[in-house]
């Protein structure tokens, strides 16, 4: 499978290499093109703010949203959540995001720098260690979204159909349980 | 649930996301509205920009926490601020304001020729200079969370950073090719621990993010040093002091992130107006530069 990582800003080299280690094709994605090629596609961690004004100047704005429309499996962490909310909190004057999944997503819920934390949490039923830095949280959700790990109280992952987000960032840590469930649950399902 | 704040992951994490992007140096409101209406992936709040402290000379000191506080409450990016090298009561008072990365700059006037600021007590995390891969390594070695190139502030001369990156390189890639028996006196040579030269030497990268900074002035300076390796760019007094700010802003930002495609540095490159004026770094004499300060 080809699995794309928006690559305008953020650590997705990290999450390139976990697509890679997860036995699939890694593709960095920065144009339509390459938007175009992929079977799957991961919103890397960054700032949230940066690659929505990057995405909108470069023209992947529209056809992102088109593909997360037509049903392209899309995973998000952190700055990716963000992405893929519906409705933000916190966000800065008339900030955009692709959406998809029906829920409200408050930015650096979770406080500044000092704040930011790692966890044990449990996610789909299975404990793993979570890294969460100037982390979003889910402040409320529609009913066709299932919440798959919470923590302080609020949801930091869940599903919507094709669509995955995670407040914190497996990519940082060896586990590859969020990385294996998208590829397994979500794009095998396709 | 067992939950830990200020560990290395989440300070070094801190770092990653802010890959592939550019930091500013902002010195009020307005300026930092405009770094993060370009694009800019986080701010550095300081009081006066390098080229102005280079020409206004005097002690410079850390920035007033007002200022500080300001800036934090007007934009929503990460807020970075500086500390003179050595002075940990400044660093202490900064980290209270929940600044988001602190910088023990070489920019200010250091407060200890000896002793860099054990960074292992803080929770905040910090960013520092470092001229080669032994000065990294130090750095590292006393909590660095995140290491820059030092190249010489204030002077829109990227010359200095680049001679940065290309030793950081060389040296790299000189340890990821000798025998680990090698590595003991590879060690002693840089001055740096065993345990990060070794890791090093398997890795064949730093163990933190590396950013660059010192010099760069144009989107085109910004693509050069992605293209030498950094993982991301500072950009000092090169927005605020040229003719369009917010152009410039824009067009290092896309730059960064585009940074192999010359059609678009071509594009971001074009009708930028005046870029600041420069000094040139061998025009600058022995003693006042910045990036010797440092050990």
């Amino acid at each position: 499978m080809k699995v794309g990582v928006l690559a305008l800003q953020g650590d997705f080299r990290e999450h390139l290499a976990l697509a890679t280690q997860c036995g699939h094709e890694g593709i960095s994605v920065r144009t339509v093109d390459e938007l175009n090629a992929v079977d799957a596609l991961i919103l890397p961690g960054g700032e949230s703010t940066t690659i929505i004004k990057l995405a909108q100047s470069f023209g992947l704005l529209e056809p992102i949203r088109e593909r997360i429309g037509s049903g392209l499996p899309v995973y998000g962490s952190c700055a990716g959540m963000i992405l893929l909310a519906d409705r933000i909190e916190d966000g800065i004057v008339g900030q955009q995001t692709f959406g998809g999944i029906d829920m409200t997503v408050r930015r650096n819920a979770f406080g500044r720098q000092v704040d930011s934390f790692e966890s044990d949490i449990t996610f789909n039923g299975t404990q793993l260690h979570a890294i969460f830095i100037r982390a979003p949280w889910v402040e409320e959700v529609g009913d066709g979204v299932v919440v798959l790990s919470k923590a302080a109280g609020h949801p930091v992952a869940v599903r919507q159909g094709n669509l995955l987000a995670t407040s914190f960032h497996p990519e940082l840590t060896d586990d590859h349980a969020v990385h294996s469930y998208f590829f397994d649950e979500i794009c095998k399902g396709r | 649930m067992s939950e830990a704040t200020g560990t290395a992951r989440v300070k070094r994490g801190m770092a990653e996301m802010l890959k592939g992007g550019t930091i500013m140096d902002v010195v009020n409101v307005e300026q930092a509205k405009i770094a993060e209406d370009a694009g800019a992936c986080a701010v550095m709040a300081l009081e006066r920009v390098p080229a102005d402290i280079r020409a206004q000379g005097g002690v410079a000191r850390m920035s007033d926490p007002d200022m500080i506080e300001k800036i934090q409450a007007a934009v929503s990016i990460p807020v970075m601020a500086k500390v003179r090298i050595g002075h940990f009561v400044e660093a202490q008072i900064i980290e209270s304001l929940n600044v988001d990365y602190i910088d023990e700059s070489e920019v200010l006037t250091p407060a200890d020729y000896t002793n860099h600021i054990d960074k292992w007590k803080f929770k905040v995390p910090f960013v520092c200079g470092a001229t080669n891969l032994g000065e990294a390594l130090r750095r590292i070695n006393e909590g660095a969370a995140m290491i820059r190139s030092k190249g010489e502030a204030g002077t829109g001369d990227v010359s200095n950073a680049m001679m940065h990156m290309r030793t950081i390189g060389a040296e790299i890639r000189r340890l990821t090719s000798m025998r680990e028996d090698e590595l003991y006196v590879a060690a002693k040579e840089l001055q740096a621990p065993y345990a990060l030269v070794k890791e090093v030497a398997e890795t064949g990268k730093l163990p933190v993010v590396l950013f660059t900074a010192g010099g760069i002035a144009t989107p085109a300076d910004a693509a050069l040093m992605m293209q030498m390796g950094a993982d991301g760019v500072f950009i000092g007094s090169g927005i605020f002091k040229s003719g369009n700010p917010a152009q410039r802003a824009a067009a290092c930002v896309k730059a960064t992130t585009f940074f192999n495609d010359a059609k678009v540095l071509a594009e971001v490159s074009r009708g930028l107006g005046e870029a600041m004026v420069g000094i040139n770094v061998a025009d600058i004499p022995v003693p006042h530069r910045l990036a010797d300060r440092g050990w």
